[in-house]
Formats: C-alpha cells, structure tokens, sequence
C-alpha cells in the first residue's frame, strides 16, 4: 500500500484531463469513467484505514530535501470522509447534472478538487500543501459559478475574492515561517521552532493562519462567502464543499499546523474555541429565519463546524487534564465525520427535491413525503441526526463536546472555569436550536399539504436515491455503532494528533 | 529593513484596493498586488547582500555555493506562485466578463442578487 500514497492525489489530477480527451470520443462513457476513478479512490481510503502509520519520500529524497508524505491515524480518516463522500456526490451527479451543459467539464473540476483534497491532507510540506490547497479552491471557484447564471456568478466572485485573500494569508505564514526556520518540511519546521521562545514573529505566523484557513473553513468573522457560496453551487458540489472541502482545507489544515508544528498553546486554544463558539452562535441564530432550503443548510455548516473547531480548541488547551483535552479533541473528530455524513445527505436531498419540484423554497414544498418518499425519508433520518437525536451518529458527537466542556468546567481552576461552562451551555443551546430549525424544516417540506402543481410528481431517479439511501444508512449505522467506531478509528486519529513528538521523529524514522 | 516594509505596504494597498474599490475589475487587480507582494517578500527572504547566482560552474565546489550564493529555493516558490496566480487571475478575469454579460456593469454596488 506504501507504494501506491501518492497515487491518491495523483491518479484524480491525471484522470480529470484524461477524462476530457474520453469524453471527446464518447460521452455515455466519460459518466463512467469518472465513477470508476472516484471508486477505486474510495476502495482505496478504506483500505489506508487499516494500515500502519508509515511515510513516503517523493522521488526518494530525503528529507527535509525532499517533499514527505505523511500517514497516520488522522489522515487516513479524513482521506476516508472525502473520498466515500466523493463518490456518492459523483453518483448523484450523474442524473442530476443532465439539467446542466458540459459535464464532461464538471467531472474534470470535480476531479481536480478531489485531488487537492487529498493532496493536502496526504502532504506533510507547507508549500506542497498551499499548492494543493490552491488547485482545490480553483476547481471549486469553478465549480460554484457552473451555472452561469446571475447569482451563481455574484457567488462565484466573493468567494473568489475571498478565497484568494485566504490563499495569500496562507503563503504570507509559509514565507514568514520559512524565513525564521530555513525549511518546509513540517516535521522539521516543528523541530526547529521547538528552540525558540514564543515571539511576535511566530505571532504573525499564527494570525496569518487562523485569518487563511479560517476563512477556508468559514468559522464566524470569515464566514460572509459560504451561505452565498454554497447554496449556488449544483447539489452534488454543494454537498462536496458542506461535507468536505471545508474541513480538509480549513479544519484539517488548521488541525495539523496547530498541533503537529506549533504545539499546545493557551493563547491559539482560547481563540479557536472562542471563535468554535461565536460560529455556532451566529450560524443558528442566521439559519433560523431562512426560506431557502439550501441557504439554511449553508448557514447550519458554519454552526455545527463551530462545534468541530470548539472541540480542537479545547485539544490544544495545556492547563486541562490531558483526559479531558484528549475527550475534546476526539469529540470534535467524530462531529466532522458526522457533519461530513449527515451534511451531505441533506445537500443531496435537497437537491432530489429541487431536481423534481424545481424550487427551493421550502416554503412552496409541502406534503412531499407522499410523492417523493424515500427523499422525505432520508431527509428526516439526516435532520435527527444533525439535530442530535439519541440514536443517530450527530447524538454522540454533540454529547462527547458537552461532557468535555462540562468536565472541564468541574475539573479546572482559575477564570478558565466560567469560560468553559459558558461553552458548555452554548454548545447545549445551539443544539436545541438546530432541532427547532429543522423540526420547522420537516414541517413546511416533508409534511403539511401537498401543493396542487405537485400532484404528479414522481421519486427521484435510481442513481439519485442510491446514495441518499447509503447515507442515511451511514447516520443510523454509525450512530448504533459507535463504540466499535470509537475503538478503530477516532482513537488512533485523536493519538495521532496528540502525539507531536513521533511526528516530529519522522524526520529521522523515515 | 526597507525593502520589506515595502512589500508589507503593497500588500496593504492591495487589501486596501480590495475592500474601498467598487469596481470588479479594480478588486481583481487589488489581489494581483497583494500576490505579487507576497512574492517580492519570498525573494526577499532568500535575499543576500552580495550573493552570487545559486549556479554550479565550472571549478567551483559545493562550500564555495553554500558561502557566497542568495538561497534559490524561494525563488522556485515564487515560479510556482506565479503560475498559480495566473490561473486564479484567468479565472477571476473570466468570471467578471460573465457578469458584465449579466449585469451590464462593472459596479458591485449594482451586483447584489445574494443578501443575508
């Protein structure tokens, strides 16, 4: 399995142009084509999961020369989540996307995001990673704006905008932290900062890096792009960057250089958790008073990655027991696994209601649970699940975050303490307004009465309801098997990431 | 020490540009400057008095490379930069051609479908 790592970013960047020449002599077989690419991907993530931790050398030089891929438990769980999602989105889009032109383009772009996606999840270099980081916000820039349409284009624009503040942010932090350590290599640069004392320097570095993966990952202040962005996109893309893109470019980035190379510290755990919690704050109480269906599931995405950011918060905090940051962490974890299930599925299956009934609306569906039932019937499963109800996987997540944050209100001292009950009860509030947001959702959509104009309307087509069906299977299934996920795979992904020194020593292992 | 606060007062003017200027076309041009600044601060790190050319010529040896040359990785960063900004800057001036065709304007103050 070593041998084939790189494979994971480089057979999507080689398949989507390839794709483009196939779709010249045959277009039935370019939908396939791209399936096929998306599922050996997929075949592929599954199988890193159980694999040892292990790195690779690009070209076989070493390093800090050379570009290292890194593998451990966290990245062969976040690879899992992108790809498994990927290829759902790209069955869904092969119905969906008919009502579109150019879709042997739109599998070229979908490609291309997939590999940055795993580009930057699999690299352990700062420039690697900003070059991946770049490829997959091109490809999804693109991708908003497919429609062509007025708002699609607007939407396009502020998010390229602020894309590209966020790209130069990044770069700014990689340039600053090269210019003090002389390398790039991260493993390296985390040796080399561990002689230095805290100065305004590393500082700088650090705001750079909250201002530019948090503006990729939408947490509160840098939020203005995404409840435009999102909704504008085609469904399947809509799910990709709710579900996905969002955690491997911003939470996963922000993961990796806060606690791989910098290491614990107050000062970053305060703010990202004050931020975790002013993003949950302000997503719901936006969300609450939406008419679009999409544009309210845009605006929940900032609310519940507040609760993932909120739990690496209190991960990277060094004053609470390591027992309770480590149950902090592994909560935020899981919830970005979750969101990146239930989040999808609601994206699609608003997109298999907007498919059929051609609105989005909410206020103009009603009843449709009797025309269009196994949609109605994924929708609700994914709106328990995101509403964390007790046996679905959004339950579980929510409730390890609370219990941390409850726990470590009791179990710390000083003025610490008060902030981390206020967390606690945000984190309890924002939960109960989620429900009623989509308990009103399920209300003016799944149920109610069915509009005259929809009386003949039909269930959404097979390879639309495929994938609705596995994912609301995966809400349930993940939910009722939880402790056996728990053991597997968020606790070698939480060690992982806890563990700074052995990823430190990989610069002398490999 | 000058050069650097130069590059650090392009960047801000190029925020600047970015966030006073209603024009699209003007706010494309802000994030080129705001890259091109980031760029000249790569150089500038890799960046030495008196260096010489990062080139192995005939009858030097590796030390004398190591004492006496400006450090060439930035500058293979900012190539890779640069054809990274390109592709943004091609699709940023793409997208602003398509909403003149929609809009009929360059002005975002008239562009705003999206609210809220």
């Amino acid at each position: 399995m070593q041998g084939y790592y790189p494979l994971f970013t480089a057979l999507p960047l080689a398949m989507a142009f390839l794709n483009l020449l196939v779709s010249k002599l045959s277009k039935k077989v370019s939908d396939y084509f791209a399936f096929l690419v998306m599922a050996v991907l997929a075949g592929m993530s599954i199988k890193m999961l159980f694999v040892q931790p292990f790195t690779y050398q690009v070209g076989g030089w070493a390093p800090p020369w050379g570009i290292l891929l890194v593998s451990d438990g966290l990245s062969s769980m976040i690879l899992a989540v992108i790809n498994i999602i990927g290829l759902l989105s790209m069955v869904f889009s092969i119905s969906y996307m008919n009502t579109y032109t150019a879709k042997p383009k739109y599998y070229t772009l979908f490609l291309l995001m997939v590999a940055g996606m795993n580009g930057v999840v699999i690299t352990g270099d700062f420039f690697n990673m900003y070059v991946f980081l770049e490829i997959a916000s091109i490809a999804s820039y693109a991708l908003v704006g497919f429609g062509c349409e007025r708002e699609e284009l607007e939407a396009s624009f502020k998010y390229l905008i602020l894309g590209g503040v966020a790209s130069t942010a990044v770069l700014f932090g990689i340039a600053f932290l090269y210019s003090m350590t002389g390398t790039l290599n991260m493993p390296d640069v985390a040796h080399q900062l561990e002689f230095m004392e805290m100065n305004r320097a590393i500082a700088f570095v650090l705001a750079m890096f909250i201002m530019g993966f948090g503006l990729k990952a939408s947490t509160v202040p840098f939020h203005a792009w995404l409840p435009d962005a999102h909704p504008s996109a085609p469904a399947p893309i809509s799910a990709m960057l709710s579900g996905v893109l969002i955690k491997a470019l911003g939470v996963y980035a922000i993961a990796r250089v806060m606690f791989h190379v910098f290491g614990p510290n107050d000062m970053i755990s305060a703010i990202m958790m004050f931020l975790g919690a002013l993003s949950m704050l302000v997503g719901v109480i936006m969300a609450v008073g939406q008419s679009d269906f999409k544009r309210m599931l845009a605006y929940h995405s900032i609310s519940q990655m507040g609760y993932v950011t909120i739990g690496l918060g209190l991960g990277l905090n060094p004053n609470v027991s390591p027992a309770i940051a480590a149950f902090g962490l592994l909560g935020g974890l899981f919830h970005l696994a979750n969101h990146a299930v239930f989040k999808s599925c609601l994206f699609l299956s608003s997109g298999s209601f907007e498919f059929r009934t051609g609105t989005r609306n909410k206020f103009e569906m009603g009843g449709l649970i009797r025309r269009m039932p196994v949609t109605s019937a994924t929708c609700s499963i994914a709106s328990l699940s995101i509403s964390g109800v007790p046996p679905f996987n959004g339950f579980w997540s929510k409730l390890i975050i609370i219990a941390a944050f409850i726990q470590a209100a009791l179990y710390s001292q000083g003025d610490s303490k008060v902030w981390f009950m206020i967390y606690g009860i945000i984190a309890v509030f924002v939960a109960f307004m989620t429900l009623i947001s989509f308990v009103r959702l399920q209300k003016s959509v799944i149920f109610g009465k069915l509009p005259e104009r929809f009386a003949s309307l039909r269930e959404a087509p097979f390879s639309m309801v495929v994938p609705l069906i596995i994912l609301a299977a995966l809400c349930l299934g993940i939910g009722i098997a939880y402790p056996f996920i728990h053991d597997t795979l968020l606790e070698a992904a939480k060690d992982a990431l806890l563990d700074k020194v052995s990823y430190v020593n990989l610069l002398i292992g490999s | 020490m000058i050069l650097y606060f130069l590059s650090l007062a392009l960047f801000v003017m190029g925020l600047y540009c970015l966030v006073a200027k209603k024009n699209i076309i003007k706010k494309v041009i802000g994030i080129v400057i705001t890259e091109y600044s980031i760029n000249m601060f790569l150089i500038l790190v890799g960046y030495r008095d008196g260096g010489i050319a990062p080139v192995l010529m005939k009858g030097m040896d590796n030390s004398e490379i190591a004492a006496g040359s400006v450090d060439p990785l930035p500058q293979a960063l900012v190539l890779t930069s640069i054809v990274i900004g390109l592709g943004v800057l091609a699709l940023m001036v793409s997208i602003c051609l398509r909403l003149y065709e929609k809009y009929k304007t360059f002005d975002m103050s008239e562009i705003k479908r999206l609210r809220g």
